[in-house]
């Protein structure tokens, strides 16, 4: 636990000691703010239209603005999540440093999880950003708070098992860039995976699209705690972490 | 404190380390001597923990490497090849990292950091970002981690290697300091530096121990027969060399003279003897037949010559006595 948290603020300062924590934050908040700015805008259209109607069409903020903008935060997460992961160990093993964790009296699980959580807390902290929007509609209106907490539960879930994924494949390379470059790919498919659904029924494509992580933030976007969508991600963290800590293992005996 | 038997470590294509056994004792400097490629950083990286052999057992402090590497890694302090450092980190943080990450915590940590900053003589970039240091502070650098828990057993790998002289004399002293409570062992390519810091040499080319002995030893044993360096004046008169020459040849013991050089009435003579200590017969016959004796000595084989002997040819490791336990 000790050397977890050692490796954890490591982690944690050197993201923001470079400008990478800065520029992740900055592009984050300014894209999930156009987004917000965008809904927000449609939605006060349509309710100045119905009032011109007269008609009292229920409108909702959570249904109308939460629930897409979560989804929509899970997307652009997918675009980000590489930019968090790929130096995570790439960098380490260009710069040699990683002979000095791997001699020292910690084990890889423990490096692994440090990394790992350093890289979730980071995208925490631009999730947080994106709070501040949401702020604004409880602050002129009520929308329920419940389904919002569950969505944001759904967004670290979902970003832990990407970024599980990330991890494992910075333990590949040398070269962030290839890490990145490739953990954007997987990220990439990942979400794609869902669209053979939309013209095929058969076991394959039904597997494929369960596959998709985009599938199970459905439920968490809704406002609703499916466990089994929960069991999903947290399967997804597990087999990331499981396969980085093999991939360090495998490098001792490759080399 | 240091055991290590049949140590093999195969790559797909190429053996990198070729059963090799060795014995380091508590307290000793070893130097790890070897052409470039010949298998000393993988010899060092299987040692530390971060390679798996493939076959054989080292074993550092009573502890294998396979078995129990955590204690291992507790017990070893490791300099890589380039000093493993985070360009991003202030020196003092950085070195409180890897005192965390080696156990160290609360006053302890505090201490063990101001002490190896005051050791290793960087105190005054304490606060400076690494990405800036120069090579001689990074190197001093990597040598504070190293030792920052106090490790039994150092390890470091060609410790001064891209250094200016300066830099690399302030090192070897620095080496030199820390033997007596550490054990240590060195890589280098670099002959001399063995010579002046190291007490026993493992010598090992293209991944096979060619030799393992005190550095005195393996000077006299590559050596046999002692050559000395004579400079022989006349008194009164010019010398005649080839007179000389004879009367050097009658000495006991003496099997070969050769004459050098003469300017004016000095002549430099080189004697070859076979047995040692003639050099009492040589002056005493020296002087008795009435010539000046202005310098005798021997001339001590260096370890390049040594080395060069040792691995130049395939059939020189037959010829020596090879693999004797370090005592």
């Amino acid at each position: 636990m000790r050397n977890i948290l050692t490796i954890y603020w490591k982690e944690i300062r050197s993201y923001f000691v470079s400008p990478i924590a800065y520029i992740l934050l900055t592009m984050f908040a300014l894209i999930f703010g156009f987004f917000f700015w965008n809904a927000l805008g449609y939605f006060v259209l349509m309710g100045m239209e119905e009032q011109m109607r007269g008609q009292a069409f229920p409108m909702n903020l959570n249904e109308q603005i939460i629930r897409p903008l979560l989804s929509n935060a899970s997307v652009i997460g997918l675009f980000f999540i590489p930019m968090i992961t790929m130096r995570l160990f790439a960098e380490e093993k260009r710069s040699g440093t990683i002979e000095l964790l791997a001699t020292s009296p910690v084990r890889d699980i423990e490096v692994i999880i440090g990394k790992w959580l350093a890289a979730l807390s980071l995208y925490a902290c631009m999730l947080l950003f994106t709070a501040i929007n949401f702020a604004f509609l409880f602050k002129y209106g009520n929308p329920d708070w419940k389904p919002l907490a569950i969505g944001y539960l759904g967004l670290l879930l979902q970003a832990g098992g990407l970024l599980a994924i990330g991890t494992f494949i910075s333990t590949l390379t040398k070269n962030q860039i290839i890490a990145g470059a490739a953990t954007f790919g997987v990220c990439l498919m990942l979400w794609v995976l869902e669209w053979v659904s939309g013209y095929e029924t058969a076991t394959w494509a039904q597997v494929l699209a369960y596959m998709s992580v985009i599938t199970h933030f459905q439920s968490f976007a809704k406002g609703v705690l499916e466990i089994k969508d929960a069991i999903f991600y947290l399967t997804v963290i597990f087999l990331g972490l499981f396969f980085t800590s093999r991939s360090m293992e495998s490098l001792r005996w490759r080399s | 404190m240091i055991t290590v038997k049949e140590l093999t470590k195969r790559y797909a294509r190429n053996v990198a380390v070729d059963h090799i056994s060795f014995e380091v004792q508590k307290g000793q400097i070893v130097g790890f001597l070897g052409p470039n490629g010949a298998g000393k950083t993988t010899t060092m990286r299987m040692l530390t923990c971060f390679l798996p052999p493939t076959a054989g057992t080292a074993m550092v402090a009573g502890f294998d490497v396979l078995e129990a590497p955590l204690e291992v890694k507790k017990r070893i302090g490791y300099l890589p090849e380039s000093p493993p450092l985070y360009p991003e980190m202030e020196t003092g943080e950085y070195l409180a990292f890897v005192g965390k990450l080696k156990g160290l915590s609360g006053a302890e940590l505090c201490k063990q950091v101001d002490y190896v900053c005051d050791r290793c003589a960087i105190a005054d970039v304490k606060n400076k970002l690494l990405g800036k240091l120069s090579k001689g502070y990074r190197q001093r650098v990597g040598l504070a981690q190293a030792i920052i828990h106090n490790p039994d057993v150092l390890i470091l790998d060609e410790p001064t290697a891209g250094l200016d002289p300066k830099q690399i004399n302030e090192t070897r002293d620095l080496i030199k300091s820390l033997a007596g409570n550490h054990t240590i062992i060195l890589s280098t390519h670099i002959l001399p530096e063995v010579e002046q810091t190291c007490e026993q040499v493992i010598i090992i080319n293209k991944g096979k121990l060619v030799a393992t002995d005190s550095v005195h030893n393996l000077q006299n044993r590559a050596r046999g027969a002692e050559t000395m360096f004579v400079e022989i004046g006349g008194r009164n008169s010019n010398l005649e060399s080839s007179i000389v020459q004879n009367r050097l040849s009658t000495v006991n013991g003496v099997s070969r003279v050769q004459f050098k050089t003469s300017h004016g009435n000095r002549s430099v003579f080189e004697v070859e003897s076979q047995k040692g200590f003639v050099r009492g017969d040589l002056a005493r016959a020296i002087v008795e037949a009435g010539w000046d004796l202005n310098e005798l000595r021997p001339t001590a084989m260096s370890l390049e010559e040594i080395f060069l002997q040792l691995t130049k040819s395939d059939a020189a490791p037959a010829e020596e006595p090879v693999a004797q336990g370090v005592a």
